[in-house]
């Protein structure tokens, strides 16, 4: 079933004499239970077109639909409740609030929604025991690691059980071991409880889990391959490929 | 190029500047206004009586201000050193970009002169508005009319002003050079890095102090109130430095147990943004537990000056209205061993001299006040040494004042008030002294006989006449006792008075004949002291002495100290609360800047707006309210010991004084809390630069 889909969207920035089009006709979807990367270069329009998806950016044109719902519609109130529940977040700096226990930050999650108090703690307890942070739960963010504070905003972002997860460079931040754990969670989190992810990347090793990746250029659609029955390495090699054709940044990257 | 970097960290760091500008107006004309009530004043006043007051009011207003400029002094230089520290990372790019500390030194003082300057013009401007405004409040004080009243700007309060903010604006640069000539570049670097380590204390400890200070503070309260009577002036700095140290502590482990108790209760803690409210405030608590004592200390101060000035007022201005049932009370005290100076009574002695000071009056009343020697301690028989360890401030050895029937229903007929009728060998008592009052009728309802003049008089009355004898008494008389005619004995008299009433109601026909009446007495007195003099010389003793209170003077007396205690409470009263407030919001302010980034991650994760504003609104309402309600709690106790202290003086009505003092803090205080919150509000809307 169709969950998310894109038409056409533009994104353009400054003014007549000096025009950015960041995002430049875009269109596509991603069905529910899907894990979907995005990549592409710096500047190729892949944080801007999350931000448009996510509503933190509003787009020049185009209409972007969740759940059948038109998001480049929705103004205030609506906006911050559609954010609140069809959406998780996932940053590159985490975005915890330091002044909270890892608990804490993921029951705000929980508390905004105005969801039952009783019912939190056994929640919670439930998706850290998941992510592996069951027993970080009473520190505070500067007492994790870097592997630590991103998958308890990984549990914060899909304890409320969100239509799609949104993650942006979301191992920018950690070494080559802990993106791999988080990565693994990722694959675990959408085999095992469908959960919809969208991920934001130009590092091809995290796109290598996902099972779709849609690369972008100087902000229009570049290409596309599945993983499909592939090996991970098979998948990996041939987004390698891909960034090769791509050439400039990507490559840079890795 | 120096100047055009500091114009535009100004301008940069408006937001963290404004309250900082908006305080130092508020001193700044604060300072100017009480500083040039007393020129005000003088225009609008016209009696030399009157004009004394204002001089005196000058004066006081002018030694206050020393103390107000101290005050204002710390809070400057508090707030710029904050505001310096907040820019370290500032200083740190200069530095690295190669600028020399004397450069730096040099934007920061261009800085300060500028928001000096600029604040010092404002604010006498402010001040030069705000003192017309006072104007009308002081003719409506002294009761003139302000048709003579012209636009005013008082030259040597400008000075005054300018030359103490100069003073101060030098030592925060100072001030801010030396620290500047300290800073160490790697230090400044690493300022940005906040630990936000929330140092949780120890929860038995912090209980254990809690109960510890809370004990201390009820000792300190049960010594200033219940046990009054033992207070010495050293258990007094003692209640005093307890009262200090367990504020600080009870700010201590409050915030250590803050978080503790709400997060025991899942329902609240988890409630909505109550986690991260709660976390916010406690995060900071810590910091904030020095200035909050301090500004709860200060908080006390101002509450209980302003209740006691405006209650003191307000006494004074109801005995204004009440007192002086008439013109003039001239009082001859007069003992003699000089032949030829006794006289049998006033009116003979100007008959000797050939006129008489009650030419002038419409109506007036002569009589006696005679002692026999029977002291306070005689009336309360009994009950004597009971009362004197009731009542330590009296003096219980005091001989009572006695008055003729004849002569107080006279006066009392002058004064168009209650005469007294008594039967025979009966007796009755006047007073309006509120404590000893008190002490009066409880010994009057037992109705004891009273031996007098060697007379055994009954009681008439189970309660004492309210009034007095004298025109000036001023809620005063501690007691005259009023028996009939022929119980006295002539020469037991110590003083023969006469009070009059003019026939007139003209200010300036009352003003001529007091000075009419004056001018005699004066002369008359002149005569008497060259007497002495002379009778000294010669080895005889004269003592006679003769004063005059006029209706206008005792008016203009009380009116004045009214005044003058009205503008002290309102001045000090008013800086303290500014300094409180300004404070806060810098500290808050500061605060919200600096959680800017939390807020947006919030709003990122689907917070509603009015949310953000709740949790801000409690943050905020918060940290003025902690220290707020404590210092009320102070205050209750202060109060009550204030009004043991100061018996008499206070009004009875003491709710009138609360809720204007309660009005003017909350003008005030509520006002930094609104700017606070209302600045706040748009720091944390800021959403800076729309991710490209």
């Amino acid at each position: 079933m169709e969950l998310l889909k894109v038409e056409h969207i533009e994104k353009y920035y400054g003014n007549k004499s000096s025009l950015t089009k960041a995002v430049d006709d875009i269109s596509f979807s991603v069905d529910e239970g899907e894990f979907v990367a995005i990549m592409g270069a710096s500047g190729s329009g892949k944080t801007t077109l999350l931000n448009c998806i996510s509503t933190i950016d509003r787009v020049t044109s185009g209409h972007i639909y969740l759940d059948n719902e038109d998001v480049t519609k929705l103004k205030g109130k609506a906006l911050n409740r559609f954010r609140r529940e069809k959406l998780g977040f996932i940053f590159q700096d985490f975005n915890l609030l330091d002044t909270l226990t890892g608990y804490e930050n993921i029951s705000l999650a929980l508390s905004i929604q105005k969801k039952s108090i009783s019912a939190m703690d056994g929640v919670i307890k439930d998706i850290a025991a998941k992510l592996g942070i069951g027993e970080i739960l009473n520190k505070y963010p500067y007492q994790m690691s870097g592997g630590e504070k991103q998958r308890v905003a990984c549990a914060r972002a899909i304890v409320t059980e969100p239509k799609l997860i949104l993650a942006d460079e979301p191992t920018g931040a950690l070494d080559s071991k802990s993106s791999k754990m988080l990565l693994e969670r990722f694959s675990y989190l959408n085999k095992e409880l469908g959960a919809t992810i969208m991920m934001v990347t130009h590092d091809s090793f995290s796109a290598s889990y996902a099972r779709r990746v849609i690369f972008l250029k100087d902000g229009k659609n570049f290409s596309e391959i599945i993983r499909g029955n592939k090996s991970r390495k098979q998948f990996f090699d041939e987004i390698i490929n891909v960034v090769t054709l791509l050439g400039g940044d990507v490559s840079d990257a890795l | 190029m120096l100047f055009k970097l500091s114009i535009r960290n100004i301008r940069r760091s408006v937001r963290d500047y404004a309250i900082y500008f908006f305080t130092l107006i508020i001193g700044v004309s604060i300072f100017y206004v009480f500083n040039a009530i007393g020129g005000q004043a003088a225009m609008i006043v016209i009696d030399e009586s009157e004009y004394n007051i204002v001089e005196l009011l000058t004066s006081v207003i002018s030694v206050i201000s020393v103390f107000v400029a101290v005050v204002l002094a710390l809070l400057i230089v508090y707030a710029s050193r904050f505001l310096m520290k907040r820019r370290h990372r500032e200083y740190a790019l200069y530095m690295m970009l190669g600028m020399s500390k004397g450069k730096i030194s040099g934007i920061l003082i261009t800085e300060t002169l500028m928001i000096g300057i600029g604040s010092l013009g404002i604010g006498l401007l402010v001040g030069v508005g705000l003192s017309q405004l006072m104007s009308a409040f002081v003719a409506n004080l002294f009761d003139a009319d302000m048709t003579a009243y012209e636009f005013t700007v008082s030259e040597s309060a400008m000075v005054m002003t300018i030359i103490f903010f100069a003073i101060m604006y030098l030592l925060v640069m100072l001030f801010n050079s030396f620290a500047v000539t300290k800073m160490k570049l790697i230090d400044l670097i690493h300022s940005g890095d906040k630990s936000e380590r929330v140092a949780l204390r120890n929860p038995v400890l912090s209980i254990l102090v809690f109960i510890v200070a809370a004990a201390g503070l009820g000792y300190a309260y049960y010594g200033v109130t219940t046990d009054f009577t033992n207070l010495s002036v050293k258990r007094m700095y003692l209640y005093i430095g307890l009262g200090i140290v367990t504020t600080f502590l009870i700010f201590w482990s409050i915030s250590g147990l803050i978080l503790r108790i709400v997060k025991s209760v899942k329902k609240v803690y988890y409630k909505g943004l109550n986690t991260f409210t709660l976390r916010q405030i406690s995060s900071r608590v810590n910091t904030m537990v020095f200035s909050m004592t301090i500004i709860c200390l200060m908080l006390f101060v101002t509450i209980c000056t302003l209740s006691t000035c405006i209650s003191i007022r307000n006494s004074l201005n109801k005995s204004i209205k009440e007192a002086c049932a008439a013109d003039v009370e001239i009082e001859f005290r007069g003992m003699s061993l000089n032949e030829e100076m006794v006289c049998e009574s006033l009116d003979e002695y100007y008959a000797v001299k050939g006129y008489n000071p009650t030419d002038f009056m419409s109506s007036h009343v002569n009589y006696k006040v005679y002692k026999d020697g029977s002291t306070l301690a005689d009336f309360c028989g009994d009950r004597a040494k009971e009362f004197e360890e009731q009542y330590r401030v009296f003096m219980f050895s005091f001989e009572e004042n006695i008055i003729k029937q004849s002569d107080y229903n006279k006066l009392m007929e002058l004064y168009g008030k209650e005469k007294v009728t008594l039967h025979g060998d009966e007796y009755a008592v006047v007073c309006d002294f509120n404590r000893m009052q008190e002490i009066r009728d409880q010994v009057l309802a037992g109705k004891p006989d009273l031996t007098l003049f060697d007379t055994t008089l009954h009681c008439a009355y189970d309660k004492c006449f309210i009034g007095a004898i004298d025109i000036w008494s001023n809620n005063s008389n501690v007691g005259v006792i009023i028996v009939p005619d022929d119980v006295v004995s002539e020469d037991a008299a110590v003083k023969e008075a006469i009070v009059g009433k003019y026939d007139t109601d003209d200010k300036e026909k009352i003003r001529e004949t007091n000075k009419k009446i004056k001018d005699r007495i004066e002369e008359l007195s002149n005569e008497w002291s060259n007497k002495l003099l002379s009778g000294q010389a010669e080895g005889t003793y004269v003592s006679n002495s003769i004063s005059c209170e006029t209706r206008t003077e005792i008016v203009a007396e009380q009116m004045g100290l009214s005044a003058i205690i009205t503008f002290l409470g309102l001045y000090i009263g008013i800086v303290f609360l500014i300094a409180c407030g300004a404070i806060i919001a810098l500290k808050e302010l500061s605060g919200s800047v600096d959680s800017l980034p939390r807020y947006q991650m919030l709003r990122k994760i689907g917070v509603e707006e009015s949310s953000i504003t709740g949790s801000i609104f409690k943050q905020t309402g918060i940290f003025f309210l902690m220290p707020l309600i404590l210092a009320i709690v102070h205050s209750v106790f202060g109060m009550k010991f204030v009004s043991i202290g100061m018996e008499g003086m206070l009004s009875d009505e003491m709710w009138t004084s609360i809720f204007i003092t309660a009005g003017i803090i909350l003008l005030i205080y509520g006002g930094y809390f609104l700017i606070t919150f209302i600045s706040s509000k748009r720091i944390v809307r800021e959403m800076p630069g729309k991710t490209e």
